[in-house]
């Protein structure tokens, strides 16, 4: 075997025989779906359990009117504004709305009395009910009458539709690629701050336990620290694939477990669509959004985005693993990295918040457009871009310079790791750094 | 035959010199004493031959063959400051370091499993080094600079750290495998393991090599040709022959003279003397300066004729 390849070997096998790691690589992916699996039902039970509160009216307008649902049931009330607050009060009510006598074109003073703050979505509720009502009383007063009222109103839902230039069409959704590049930028930026940071631990730990100068006597300083980077970057590589595998698995026995086969919706939904029942619409609405979204989340091309995140999470991980093992190589120990990593993590978290504020919203932008060109910030914010389309000359260039960008920062880390490693007790700056880039040895 | 000649060797770093045309010859199988006040330039000088480093002019020959990386599994390097992976277990550790000198799998566990034996310490093989006593610690240490059966072990320090039961250990493997055909290089501050064990020194002090040789033949040219002389009475008579150098009183009638002979005489013509005069010889010594004397002799003199830096 190879120098290198004993060192990768070495890296490999200290870190993945450790409990730490067999721990998180099969914890996490049980964890995650536990939670969010967790926190539907909750969501789920609890909107069953809801009791039916009681809203009380006031209107001393007498043109608003309620119909009770499944959360709130009207009460209204007839008496003066303090009586109805008294009421209240003694009450187990959630809320009393009060209607003054009010312009329709300007309308006033309509208020909300509550016990606790209401949460955003029930205020909300109440607004666009009040507000709906309004509008519906504006176009009465207009001269429309109740029958044309009722036909104006419709229930839409936007499906999308991806037209690629060979004119394929697909189904699409903003709130998938949402999510997707969520998930994708997220990975990336975490596995390389992660691992990363790994590689700096143990190239301190290399100096520390001053093992380095046995080591660099055996193998060059440069083949140490390329193995140490590949052998973290296989640990991770290993555990991602871990992750994927065994989500894949659960998630596909979640599905057969609700019978959620994406196929049989679609039949479903074909067979369905001839009808035309009027109460089970709203039903098939439902049902057809959520095999829309199953539809999409199978069309997904796995492969293409896996492809496109295997390399730019090596890539990202090469670019910075090799500055951390610079920063790694040139302090004594891991309180006196900070000042070092600090200008390290800055460029990544500027990526990855930038994604959150640029690139999702606006994954074509110019600021998107820039994120995902530089290298420091490509990783994370062209894999978000990625999962709403990128054009293919924009991908190659962000990648063409990724990789000049890691081969500069492993040409670089190179230099100052080889001086690095075998000072102790000196107090480093940036000039030193910058001293040992040039220095020949 | 020499296993290593260094020829006009320099080496500076940002302005200062670490090594200036330093020359050396290392025979073979010797024990080779590498000596000098700290920060002469002895460890850069060990880091080039380890490769860790490369000189900037000069040139290192291995068995007459310029240096190169197949030179690694040739030499083993036992550094002042060592150190091990702390939570790896000593058989995987040796194992790692092993292969890593260019031993396959198979020979490398042969002979881990051999010399853990040899210093009683096969049940450490699955034992983590953080688990060990420091004492056991620089045991494995020793057994990774020379496990690989290098032609060449240079050691730097190799006491430090050890108990005297584990120093004589190690000395005792030190003089076996000279025996066996290595050289060693061995870079110490304690004098009386170079006086004991030494066939041949070099000194460096501030970068520059000021003496190497024999160390017998070294001590000799040292010798100033003086001699102790205990004796009761008290009356020396210097003449033609010897100075009286020094003279002191060790009581209960007895006295101590440092004798210096002039150019010329023996040691013989000197004793002829002494038995003439009104002295009763008690004891008749020549005085032979130690490794320490030499060092310290020159290093300070080297001090007084430069005293700018």
């Amino acid at each position: 075997m190879s120098k290198i390849g004993l060192v990768i070997k070495r890296e490999f096998d200290s870190r993945v025989k450790k409990k730490s790691f067999l721990l998180a690589t099969i914890l996490v992916p049980l964890l995650f779906p536990a939670i969010i699996g967790g926190m539907i039902y909750f969501a789920i039970e609890e909107s069953k359990n809801a009791e039916q509160q009681k809203v009380y009216v006031l209107d001393e307008a007498g043109s608003f009117n309620f119909e009770n649902d499944k959360k709130y049931a009207f009460e209204e009330l007839n008496i003066n504004l303090e009586e109805a607050k008294t009421i209240f009060t003694e009450s187990e009510a959630y809320a009393l709305l009060y209607f003054p006598k009010l312009e329709l074109s300007d309308p006033q003073g309509i208020t909300m009395y509550a016990k606790k703050n209401p949460s955003l979505q029930a205020s909300s509720y109440f607004e666009n009910q009040i507000e709906s009502q309004i509008r519906d009383q504006k176009l009465k007063a207009s001269g429309i009458n109740e029958a044309e009222l009722e036909s104006l109103k419709t229930n839409i839902s936007l499906s999308t539709i991806n037209v690629s230039d060979s004119g394929e069409e697909k189904a699409s959704s903003a709130g998938v690629a949402y999510g997707i590049a969520y998930a994708f930028s997220f990975l990336v930026y975490m596995f390389v701050l992660i691992y990363g940071s790994q590689i700096m631990q143990g190239v301190i730990e290399e100096k520390s336990s001053k093992i380095v100068e046995i080591i660099v006597s055996s193998v060059k300083p440069f083949q140490l620290m390329i193995g140490k980077v590949v052998g973290v970057a296989s640990v991770g590589l290993l555990q991602f694939v871990i992750w994927v595998v065994l989500i894949f698995v659960l998630s596909s026995a979640v599905f057969s477990m609700f019978d959620l086969n994406p196929a049989d919706m679609q039949s479903a939904q074909q067979s369905m669509s001839g009808m035309n029942g009027n109460s089970e619409t709203q039903a098939m609405m439902e049902n057809s959004k959520v095999g829309e979204i199953l539809n999409i989340v199978y069309d997904i091309p796995y492969a293409y985005y896996i492809s496109v995140f295997a390399f730019f999470f090596i890539s990202g991980y090469l670019l910075y693993g090799a500055l951390f093992a610079a920063v790694g190589s040139a302090v004594d120990n891991i309180s006196d990295a900070q000042q070092f990593t600090m200008p390290i993590t800055m460029p990544m978290i500027i990526g990855f918040l930038g994604t959150f504020m640029f690139v999702m919203p606006e994954p074509d932008g110019n600021v998107s457009f820039w994120l995902s060109i530089i290298p420091f910030t490509a990783p994370v914010a062209m894999m978000a871009r990625v999962a709403f389309g990128v054009p293919a000359w924009e991908l190659a260039l962000s990648m063409g310079l990724m990789v000049v960008g890691f081969l500069f920062t492993i040409w670089m880390a190179g230099r100052i790791y080889r001086i690095g490693i075998l000072m102790h007790g000196t107090k480093v700056n940036y000039k030193t750094l910058l001293k040992w880039v040039k220095t020949n040895s | 035959m020499h296993i290593l000649t260094a020829k006009n060797l320099n080496k500076t770093f940002h302005q200062n010199v670490a090594l200036h045309n330093i020359d050396l010859e290392i025979p073979k199988q010797s024990i080779f004493g590498l000596l000098g006040p700290n920060g002469a330039g002895k460890s850069t000088f060990i880091r080039i031959v380890n490769q860790i480093i490369n000189a900037d002019s000069g040139q290192i020959q291995v068995n007459g063959e310029n240096l190169a990386a197949k030179h690694i599994g040739t030499i083993g390097y036992l550094p002042e400051e060592r150190g091990l992976y702390k939570k790896m277990k000593v058989g995987d550790q040796l194992l790692y370091l092993a292969q890593l000198k260019g031993l396959s799998k198979k020979e490398a566990v042969q002979k881990i499993k051999a010399w853990l034996e040899r210093f009683e310490a096969s049940d450490w093989l699955n034992k983590k080094i953080e688990d060990l006593s420091k004492g056991m610690q620089q045991k494995v240490q020793f057994i990774s600079t020379v496990m690989h059966e290098p032609e060449l072990i240079i050691l730097d320090e190799p006491f430090s750290g050890f108990d005297p039961i584990n120093a004589n250990l190690i000395k005792d493997e030190i003089l076996r495998l000279r025996e066996k055909g290595s050289t060693i290089i061995f870079s110490t501050h304690r004098m009386e393991s170079v006086e004991e064990m030494c066939d041949y020194i070099a000194l460096i002090n501030k970068s520059e090599k000021i003496l190497d040789g024999e160390k017998s033949k070294i001590k000799n040219d040292f010798k100033s040709n003086q001699y102790t002389l205990v004796h009761r009475g008290n009356g020396i008579i210097t003449n033609d022959t010897f100075n009286l150098e020094n003279k002191s009183d060790l009581g209960e009638g007895l006295h101590q003279s440092t004798l210096k002979l002039l150019s010329g005489a023996s040691s013989n013509q000197l004793l002829q003397e002494l038995i003439n005069q009104k002295v009763d010889i008690v004891s008749f010594q020549e005085e032979i300066p130690s490794i320490n004397d030499i060092f310290i002799q020159l290093v300070q003199g080297d001090k007084q004729n430069k005293p700018t830096s």
